[in-house]
Order: C-alpha cells, then sequence, then structure tokens
C-alpha cells in the first residue's frame, strides 16, 4: 500500500499574529498559554501521519481538538501556518490557485455536517453541483449525476428540493454530490452528526458498502467512537490540536497511548471492538488424531494435568472436535474399536475468527465449556473460555 | 461672558458647504450635464412608454400581472384601484409617477446591487461605505432637494436623481447582509467542489442571498416611491404634484385624492414585487 495523504509536521495557528504563535509554539508553551498572552489560536499542532490509499481514517477528538481545522487543510480551505500536506507525493501548500482548483475538482471532494446543499437547486441538479463548476456539459453531468443518486438511493427524488427531504435524505443528496466528481479522495466532517441515531448508523453501513463497491481514500471526522469503530480501518486521535496517536481501533483500544485517549474508551463497547480471534488463546490441550497415537494416553494427559477437556485435531491443525475426559472415557471402556469421532461432544460449536465479540458472549453464556475459534479454513486458533469473555468485558468498565 | 456660544467658536459648515457646491458647478459642468442628459433619458423615455398606451390596455395588462403574481384577491383589488384612478382623473399623474419610481429604482438598483457585493467581498469596502450609508439614511430626504435643484435645476431629472440617493441604501445594505450571511458551511462546499471565487459569487452566494437582495430592492421601490412624492417639491410631477397643488389651495379633497393614488401605487408595487422574493417552484 502507498501512502495517499501524507501531512508532515503541519500546524496552523489563528488570529493576529500567527508567526509569534509559532515561536512560543516552539519554546513550548501550551495553547491556553499562548491564547493568553497573544490571542492566538492554535488550531492545529505539529500534526504529522498518513493515510494509505483506499483506507477510511477517521480523525477523533473532542471539541476543539482541530479535526475540522486538519482536513480543511488538506484541501487548502485553510492554509497551514507550517508544515507540507502531500497528496499523491504533490505539495498541495506548494500549487497555484489554478491547480489547487483542478486538484478540488479532480481529486477530491467533501460532505459536511450541515449537508450544505443549495435550497434553490434540485436534488439531480445539487448532485451536479461538482460537475456544473468544473464546466461539464449538461446531459454527461446528469447522467453522471442521476448515477449517483442512484448509488445512494435516491432515484425517486430526482426531482425534488432539499427542503422536501428528511435529514437522513438530505445528507444523501451531500453524499451523492461528493460521489458524483468520482473523487479519489472524500472528506467527511462529522458528515452523520447532524443525524438521528438510527439512519446514522444506516449511513454509516452504507458508506462502507460503497466503500466495497469502489474503494477511495475518506478523511472521516467523527467526536463519536462507535461511529469511529464501526467504519474506521485506522483512526487518528487529536488533543488539543495535536495528534495523540494513529492506529487500528483494536491497537488503541488496546494500547491506549494517554489518560486521554483512554478516557474516549471509557465505557467503550469492546464487544464491537474485538472479535473471537482477538480473545482466543492456545492453553487448551489438544491431541492429533492420529493411527498409532492412543486414546488412551490422551486421557492421561488430560488427568496428569488435571484437565477435564481436550481439542482434537488433524494433521494439519484443522479443528475436529472436542473431547472430554468422560467422554474419553467411556468411549475407551466401551465395546469395539474406540474412535475420536465417537467422544466428541456434540453440544460444541466452533466459532469463526471473525465472529464478533458481541456474539461470543451470548453463546459463551449458553455453554461452559470453552468454544473453539477456527479459521476461514477450518484451522484451529484457540479456544475461548469463559473466563476471558469476562475478563475482556470487565476491562471496558474500568 | 458670551451669551451665544456662535459668538465665541464660529465654524462656518453652513458656507464650506456651499462653496463646495459653487465649485462642484464650476468645474464639473460637463460630466454633470452628461450625467443629467442620461437620466433625463431614461426618465422621459419610462413616461412616454407608459403613457403611450392607453389605460383600457396597461390596466388589464396590470391587473393580470397582479392576479398572475399574487392571486385572484389582489387581482380584484388591482381592478377596482385602477378604476377608482381613473375615475378620479388621475391616471396621466399616477403614471408619471410610476415612471419616475421605475427610473429611479432601476438607477439605485444597478448602482446600488454592485455596491452591496463589493462591501460584503470586501471588509476594506464595507469600512468605507457603512458610514455613507447611515449618512444617506437619517438625512431628512427633503435635504438632498437642494443640492438636486443646484446641479441639475428643476424637472423629473434633480427629481431623480435625490430619489435614487435617498432609496439606494436598503439595497446596498441588504445585498450585503444577505451574502455576509450565507452559511460557512456552503461557502465552503463551493470551494470545496472547486467554485472560482467569481463562481463562487454566482453559483453560490448571490442564489442564497437572493431573500435578502429581494427585500432590499423591494425596499428600495417603496423608498423610491415616498421620495417622487417629495420631489414633485422641485418639480418632479406627477401625483406628488396634485397632494402639493392641494396643500397649497387647502383643498382636502384634491389632497386626499392625490393621496389615495400614492397608496393604491405602493400596494401594487409593494406586493408585486414581494412576490418575486418568494422562492418560485416546480417551473
Ligand atoms: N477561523 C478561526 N479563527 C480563530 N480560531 C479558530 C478558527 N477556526 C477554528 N479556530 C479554533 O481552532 C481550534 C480548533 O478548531 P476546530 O474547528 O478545528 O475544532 P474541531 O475539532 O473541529 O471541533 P468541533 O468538534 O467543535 O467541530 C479551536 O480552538 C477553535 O476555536
Ligand atoms: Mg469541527
Amino acid at each position: 500500500m502507498s501512502a495517499k495523504i501524507t501531512v508532515e509536521n503541519l500546524y496552523k495557528v489563528f488570529g493576529p499574529d500567527p508567526d509569534e504563535g509559532m515561536r512560543l509554539l516552539e519554546q513550548g508553551l501550551d495553547k491556553g498559554a499562548i491564547f493568553e498572552k497573544t490571542g492566538n489560536t492554535v488550531g492545529v499542532r505539529d500534526a504529522s501521519f498518513s493515510i494509505e490509499e483506499g483506507e477510511i481514517f477517521v480523525v477523533m477528538g473532542l471539541s476543539g481538538s482541530g479535526k475540522s481545522t486538519i482536513v480543511r487543510m488538506l484541501n487548502r480551505l485553510i492554509d497551514a501556518t507550517a508544515g507540507r500536506v502531500l497528496i499523491d507525493d504533490r505539495d498541495v501548500n506548494a500549487l497555484s490557485r489554478n491547480e489547487l482548483i483542478e486538484l478540488r475538482r479532480r481529486d477530491m471532494s467533501m460532505v459536511f455536517q450541515s449537508f450544505a446543499l443549495m435550497p434553490h437547486k434540485t436534488v439531480l441538479q445539487n448532485a451536479a453541483f461538482g460537475l456544473e463548476v468544473a464546466g461539464v456539459d449538461q446531459e454527461t453531468r446528469e447522467e453522471r449525476a442521476n448515477k449517483a443518486i442512484e448509488q445512494v438511493g435516491l432515484k425517486a427524488n430526482a426531482r425534488s428540493y432539499p427542503d422536501e427531504l428528511s435529514g437522513g435524505m438530505q445528507q444523501r443528496v451531500g453524499l451523492a454530490r461528493a460521489l458524483a466528481v468520482d473523487p479519489s479522495i472524500m472528506l467527511m466532517d462529522e458528515a452523520f452528526s447532524a443525524l438521528d441515531p438510527l439512519i446514522r448508523t444506516e449511513m454509516q453501513d452504507e458508506l462502507v458498502a460503497l466503500q466495497r463497491e469502489h474503494r477511495r481514500t475518506i478523511v472521516f471526522i467523527s467526536h463519536d467512537l462507535d461511529e469511529a469503530m464501526r467504519i474506521g480501518d485506522r483512526i487518528g486521535i487529536m488533543e488539543g490540536g495535536s495528534v495523540v496517536q494513529v492506529g487500528t481501533p483494536e491497537e488503541i483500544v488496546s494500547n491506549p497511548a494517554n489518560e486521554y485517549v483512554r478516557s474516549f474508551f471509557y465505557g467503550v463497547d469492546v464487544t464491537r471492538v474485538y472479535n473471537a480471534a482477538d480473545i482466543a488463546d492456545r492453553r487448551q490441550v489438544t491431541v492429533l488424531e492420529r493411527p498409532g497415537v492412543s486414546m488412551r494416553s490422551a486421557l492421561e494427559r488430560l488427568y496428569a494435568g488435571s484437565r477435564d477437556l481436550a481439542v482434537v485435531l488433524d494433521r494439519d491443525q484443522k479443528y475436529l472436535g472436542t473431547v472430554t475426559a468422560e467422554s474419553l472415557a467411556a468411549q475407551i471402556d466401551g465395546a469395539g474399536e474406540p474412535r475420536y469421532a465417537d467422544a466428541f461432544v456434540t453440544d460444541v460449536e466452533p466459532v469463526d475468527a471473525t465472529t464478533p465479540l458481541a456474539e461470543v458472549v451470548a453463546r459463551s453464556a449458553s455453554n461452559r465449556l470453552p468454544l473453539p475459534v477456527i479459521d476461514e479454513q477450518g484451522l484451529y486458533v484457540g479456544s475461548i473460555t469463559r473466563a476471558a469473555v469476562l475478563r475482556t468485558l470487565d476491562r471496558s468498565g474500568e | 461672558m458670551a451669551t451665544n456660544f456662535r459668538e465665541l467658536i464660529e465654524i462656518p459648515i453652513g458656507p464650506w458647504v456651499e462653496s463646495g457646491v459653487d465649485w462642484v458647478r464650476d468645474n464639473l459642468a460637463g460630466p454633470l450635464d452628461g450625467f443629467a442628459a442620461g437620466v433625463g433619458f431614461l426618465a422621459d423615455g419610462l413616461e412616454s412608454l407608459l403613457l403611450v398606451l392607453p389605460d383600457w390596455i396597461l390596466a388589464p395588462l396590470i391587473i393580470a400581472f397582479a392576479w398572475w403574481r399574487v392571486g385572484w384577491r389582489f387581482g380584484l383589488f388591482a381592478l377596482i384601484a385602477m378604476f377608482l384612478i381613473a375615475a378620479m382623473g388621475l391616471w396621466r399623474e399616477t403614471m408619471q409617477t410610476l415612471a419616475l419610481v421605475i427610473g429611479a429604482s432601476i438607477i439605485a438598483l444597478a448602482a446600488g446591487l454592485p455596491l452591496g457585493i463589493a462591501m460584503a467581498r470586501r471588509d476594506g469596502v464595507a469600512t468605507v461605505i457603512r458610514p455613507v450609508l447611515d449618512f444617506m439614511q437619517t438625512m431628512p430626504p427633503f435635504v438632498y432637494l437642494i443640492p438636486a435643484a443646484i446641479f441639475f435645476g428643476l424637472g423629473k431629472v434633480p427629481g431623480t436623481i435625490a430619489t435614487v440617493i435617498f432609496a439606494m441604501p436598503p439595497a446596498v445594505r441588504l445585498t450585503n447582509l444577505g451574502i455576509r450571511q450565507v452559511s460557512q458551511e456552503n461557502v465552503e462546499a463551493g470551494l470545496a467542489f472547486g467554485c472560482t471565487s467569481r463562481q463562487l459569487l454566482y453559483k453560490v452566494q448571490i442564489p442564497l442571498a437572493m431573500p435578502s437582495i429581494m427585500a432590499g430592492i423591494n425596499q428600495t421601490i417603496m423608498l423610491a416611491l415616498s421620495m417622487v412624492v417629495i420631489a414633485s417639491m422641485i418639480g418632479a410631477g406627477g401625483l406628488g404634484n396634485t397632494v402639493l397643488t392641494g396643500i397649497q389651495r387647502l383643498d382636502v379633497g384634491l389632497g386626499f385624492e392625490g393621496g389615495l393614488g400614492v397608496v393604491f401605487l405602493a400596494i401594487l408595487l409593494d406586493r408585486m414585487t414581494q412576490s418575486f422574493g418568494l422562492r418560485r417552484r416546480r417551473d
């Protein structure tokens, strides 16, 4: 993967004398002190990170932490005070006015919290706005706008005006307007924050679905952790203008960089962050089914370790079944040639590695035996004990 | 002790203004004459346009327009108003006044709208223009009659010019205000999709400021109507003349008839221009 957007030591100081603000920043003063002394506001402070082609990168942080400022420096709606923004290795700050307009028309589009539609234009005309501005002829732009409207499921409303639509539908128009220009980058500033919760998750899922159809690089601003977890491939967390941590949701949840980041996750619903593979371990006794190794020795291993359960795998580590000491003993003492297959306990079904923790919780509640986890080839990944589930759930309430 | 402040310090503001006016008249005669000729051409042209059509053609046109823009009730009102104006024998005066209002409004808007746009786009322009507008609006309207008469004599031309000055401020102010009130995110949307600054103005700012701009246009027209009546004192003619004659002769009836004509015209102009402020749909 290659970096689509690279941000290097980016700063933004608002106010009467940004240079003075920069000087004080160098001396190590913080945002509050600089504002008190000079009336300059530090919007973004020494931000560096890169965004990969095709990923959804969520910028998260409290109000005033600089999220809006940082995305607006990506398409230069706000000029940076210092530092660089590279898009496809081109320095955005060095572009001429015309080059900048070209970049905005071809490569990046934006979706806004308040939708920012034109009330005097129909849905179709709104969706065609970017193309109209770029001078695309009417027939072509209506065709492309129609396609975008169809993608967001608003085909029936093409001739409506924005104020005839619900909030969710209006933001679909905003999304269609951004999609119609077929950009490689979409900037979304709290795009779903004004929508009510149900519509909001619907839109999040839709965005992920659109992304599956055609991968774009999306920079999504949010102050909602659930949203970030749901759609983000990676998350960047901002605090007081600085980017304090960048990583996948799992990385950040399991290893928060500081108290601020940790506080974000306080009470977070970890059942949506983790999946089965994350909490499975390989501490269970495993036995291989192969000719020559008797079931009796397996039973002895269980007795020796005072365990009462073993996972049976084949030579390729493929999961076959689970046996207990009881079922093994019964099989050995019974009539005929003992076979593992006859000793398997029937109420243990393996779970898929990608199963969300929420589902695992439900299953472990109804089953006292550890749950085996298998990957898509059926190979054994590990087992989830009830203790592990409880431990993980407990951590979210710390 | 001096009993009168004026005996201590005398600042001759009045005389200064007078000498300034003299200087302008002596040195800028050429441009002033050209300007006067242009305004005169517009005012005369509009007047003869409205008077060349007989009332039995023009009145139905106005009534139909009122019906179409506002509704049948208002069409009915227009019918009654037109009938009464004709019955009072004031058709000619009403059309003269209408011509003056239209002429002055055209000039006021042609200057005022671009000025409002310039104010909205540059804070510097706004800082300079705003006090000028305050001045123009708080000065009693009669005061404009004097310099207008001095520079341009008597008649429709100075009447129109005094009206333009008096009526222009709301168009400037509300255009500026409307553009400045366009939401930040709408402007950002325009820019983010690659608008040039000209495209931003025409495709985003002006359309979104339209309700405010239309309110300014409406107010300018209404102010023009009220000033046109006053301007009859320097010979602008029309319904103002009727009112003025009524006052001079202490003829209550005549004064009332002239006043009624102005009121009808005001209501018609107000409702019809307002109808353009509402967003049109499904066309
Ligand atoms: N135009 C401006 N002039 C002065 N200060 C500004 C300006 N824009 C933003 N700021 C300041 O910069 C800081 C970062 O603002 P920004 O809008 O980027 O925050 P945010 O993270 O998007 O917050 P929110 O969640 O409220 O949208 C804030 O302290 C804000 O007051
Ligand atoms: Mg913001």
